[in-house]
């Protein structure tokens, strides 16, 4: 195989940023829409602490999506049309979820008290549903946007089964973050959403290749499957070791932070067996990346702020995350 | 109504929701760092008093920055989806350029801000005080440096430059060119001085209203200060730059200006018009009230310059009556802002700056003209947004050739729920505001008693 020339290459190489961005927001935006939706099942002083173990995090997370979104919209200018106009609906539900849930998270603390369960009940609402749009949204660009009795189906379950792996993100959060009657709570929380979410993953994994041929085509061919059977045999195994942790005592000890840990491997792998399936196209079956990318002159200009600020953005994201470690105390403003 | 016309009302509700926040957080990140600094000056001092003051308007001027900051953000994200959505013809034709002066945008500025934002709001007591100082500086520097990106795509939009087109497609000629377009230096300037003057009357208002109730004695009485002498300060800046930018803009657009001023034919020494109501479709004026030659005078500082009527355009022109009026509005809050620094500044400083030696009226005047920033700086971007229709980028690319094709009663149903949320939201914005304005200070207090008592912690040290 001849190596590619670097022009080529570039569109490669922001897909992959691109992928990178959308994965850490899922993750990291993933647990505090969990925390979100499992609000309304918390006591108020609960709740307070709730807030606070995500409140130095949750502007930094969305950025992630501003990002994500922001390198389809500057890199594939084409294909940000395309998606964006098939998702016009639920990218507006989604849009007003978040920014009920942003702003009540802000309101909330600074309102009148008689107020605050009102913001409470928009935080919640709005967490649920920029993660049901978002699953929406992910079924029907998994599914290429094709039209048919089975593509809203399959929309649909994972419009239930993404907001599932949040719930499970969020409780494993709370379990890592937090201490007492709230972080048992939180263990009962992870262990009720762990089932619906492990059936949502199986039954995305079986219906995907069967909503799409592209996807079917890439999997189920030898020699690679065996290869590939990595993947789903990691999860399995991540999966059932986070059970296994959040049945044992000691998640409520030294081991707090494993199931958490262990679910963002999870998400590496789901991601990693998605990558494997679109790519080369960022419209399935439409439209490679190739055909969608900006000008090599463009994407240059761009390589370079990325690989000054990227690092940067890596390297105080460490530092944000270090000095807020440890287990949640009551949250002021300086 | 047809979908053109509905997109851009949608575009233009979420781009005026999105604009009130950053122009508080832009100069607000900059005052507490004053703020902060002050404090730190005086903590030592024998003044104990003054520097509790600093340091209560610190902690009150953090929270509504917070608030602003979150507004900011969420209606930002929806900016990134809605260029997709409502324009995806925009980003084909010049996606190269608009691409990565958004991807730096969001690269640089939008992470440095909500990155160091978290060490700001919650770290005190967790990093050191050099730390959390930086922490402020980067906050500020970042809502800065959005400002920069932002208006150097917007200006380019307005007056493109450096640039050649391939079948369509727009790539950079020069990025120097591109970035520092004519109306660049104009349009930033222009803005980071509308940010600075709408937190000035923000900080100025509230503080006014403070003192009405009875509450922040110890901290309005400095930042009252701080926000007249800021406003008397910048607001003749402010005159003499939005003049700079009307020169330029009469060099670059002269349809914009000719709507903004009303003048169908192209004259000589044109009146200036202090009301009228321009109306297209008879293309003249109704109810004029003039001042002979003083429009020539204001925009080529000559008797008998010539002004470019809109009939000269074709139908390549804005739409006159939203410019005039907008217009109107703006500079009409300029002098009043103008008046009321000038006047304001000169009681406080004849009452020794002592909020008890003003008359409570001028106190009621400084509340009512709170927002009196966010007017003007609307009014000024409905001017220059509107007025370079029916383009998107000037002179070279319709609006309507880049529209999406969703149909209409879709966006009419987002454009209601958008809207309905808006309002919600600037509601309570408003209200929130008042309300935590309205807080004693003795809570304030407390806490800083704590703080005072507990020594720095190293980095992740309190569990």
């Amino acid at each position: 195989m001849n190596w590619m020339s670097f022009d080529t290459a570039l569109p490669i190489i922001f897909m992959a940023l691109m992928g990178l961005s959308m994965l850490v927001y899922v993750i990291s935006d993933g647990y505090d829409l969990g925390v979100g939706m499992l609000m309304h099942r918390a006591t108020d002083a609960e709740k307070d602490v709730m807030i606070a173990s995500i409140g130095p995090f949750w502007d930094a997370n969305e950025t992630w999506l501003v990002l994500g979104v922001g390198i389809l919209l500057i890199a594939f200018p084409r294909a940000h049309g395309v998606v964006l106009g098939e998702l016009y609906l639920p990218v507006a539900l989604m849009l007003i979820g978040l920014m009920l849930r942003g702003v009540a998270f802000d309101f909330r603390v600074k309102a009148k008290d008689a107020h605050k369960r009102t913001w409470d009940r928009l935080f919640f609402a709005g967490s649920t549903l920029a993660a049901v749009s978002q699953g929406w949204m992910l079924g029907r660009y998994v599914s290429g946007f094709g039209s048919g009795w089975n593509y809203p189906l399959f929309a649909a379950a994972i419009a239930v089964a993404l907001p599932m792996a949040y719930v499970l993100m969020g409780a494993t959060w709370l379990v890592m973050k937090t201490e007492g009657e709230l972080q048992e709570r939180a263990v009962h929380w992870a262990r009720v959403a762990w089932a619906p979410m492990v059936g949502g993953m199986l039954l995305i994994s079986m219906a995907t290749p069967w909503i799409s041929q592209i996807v079917r085509e890439r999997w189920f061919e030898l020699p690679e499957v065996i290869a590939l059977m990595a993947i789903p045999l990691m999860t399995g195994v991540a999966l059932f070791a986070v059970r296994g942790v959040l049945h044992s005592p000691a998640v409520l000890g030294p081991l707090c932070w494993l199931p958490f840990v262990l679910l963002i491997i999870v998400f590496v792998l789901g991601f990693l067996g998605l990558a494997y399936s679109i790519y080369p196209y960022v419209v399935i079956g439409q439209m490679t990346i190739w055909q969608a990318s900006s000008s090599p002159e463009a994407l240059k200009v761009i390589l370079i702020g990325v690989c000054i600020s990227v690092p940067a953005i890596a390297g105080y994201t460490v530092f944000s995350y270090r000095v807020f470690r440890g287990k949640t105390g009551a949250l002021s403003y300086a | 109504m047809d979908a053109l016309i509905l997109a851009r009302m949608q575009f233009a509700a979420n781009i005026t929701f999105h604009i009130l926040f950053p122009t508080i957080s832009i100069a607000l990140g900059w005052l507490l760092l004053f703020f902060r600094l002050r404090w730190l000056k005086t903590r030592l001092g024998p003044d104990k008093a003054a520097a509790q003051g600093w340091l209560d308007a610190y902690r009150f001027w953090t929270k509504v920055f917070a608030l602003s900051f979150a507004l900011g953000v969420v209606s930002g994200i929806t900016m990134s989806f809605q260029f997709g959505t409502n324009w995806p013809g925009f980003m084909e034709h010049v996606g190269n350029i608009a691409g990565p002066l958004l991807g730096y945008e969001v690269l640089t500025a939008f992470f440095l801000e909500a990155g160091f934002l978290g060490v700001m709001l919650f770290g005190h007591g967790k990093v050191s005080e050099r730390v959390h100082l930086m922490a402020t500086f980067f906050v500020a520097f970042g809502t800065t440096l959005s400002a920069f990106w932002i208006l150097a795509l917007n200006s380019w939009m307005q007056t493109p430059a450096g640039y050649e087109i391939e079948g369509g497609v727009y790539h950079v000629k020069s990025w120097v060119e591109v970035i520092f377009n004519p109306s660049f230096p104009y349009r930033f300037t222009h803005m980071v001085l509308a940010s600075a003057l709408t937190c000035a009357f923000l900080i100025t208002g509230l503080s006014a209203w403070q003192l009405l109730r009875g509450v922040g004695q110890r901290s309005a009485p400095h930042v009252l200060r701080v926000g007249l002498t800021l406003a008397a300060l910048l607001i003749p800046v402010q005159i003499v730059v939005g003049d700079a930018h009307g020169l330029n803009t009469l060099e670059h657009q002269p349809a914009k200006i000719a709507a903004m001023e009303g003048v169908w034919d192209t004259e000589r020494s044109a009146p200036l018009l202090l009301f009228a109501i321009p109306d297209q479709a008879s293309r003249s004026n109704h109810f004029e009230v003039k001042v002979p030659k003083l429009a020539s005078l204001i925009l080529t500082h000559e008797l008998d310059g010539e002004i470019k009527g809109l009939n000269s355009f074709g139908d390549a022109h804005p739409p006159p009556l939203p410019l005039f009026f907008a217009f109107r509005v703006m500079v009409g809050m300029g002098v009043l802002m103008l008046a009321t620094s000038w006047f304001g500044w000169w009681c406080y400083r004849r009452a020794k700056w002592q909020p008890a030696g003003l008359p409570r009226a001028l106190l009621w005047l400084f509340a009512a003209m709170t927002f009196a920033g966010w007017v003007a700086t609307v009014a000024g971007w409905y001017v220059t947004e509107i007025g370079r229709q029916p383009f998107i980028v000037y002179g070279l690319l319709r609006t309507a050739d880049v529209a999406s094709k969703v149909p209409s009663a879709m966006i009419g149903l987002t454009l209601a729920l958008y809207v309905t949320l808006y309002v919600a939201l600037i509601l309570a914005y408003v209200t929130v505001l008042k309300y935590m304005a309205e807080k004693p200070e003795v809570a304030l207090a407390e806490e800083a008693r704590d703080e005072a008592a507990m020594p720095v912690v190293t980095a992740g040290g309190r569990a």
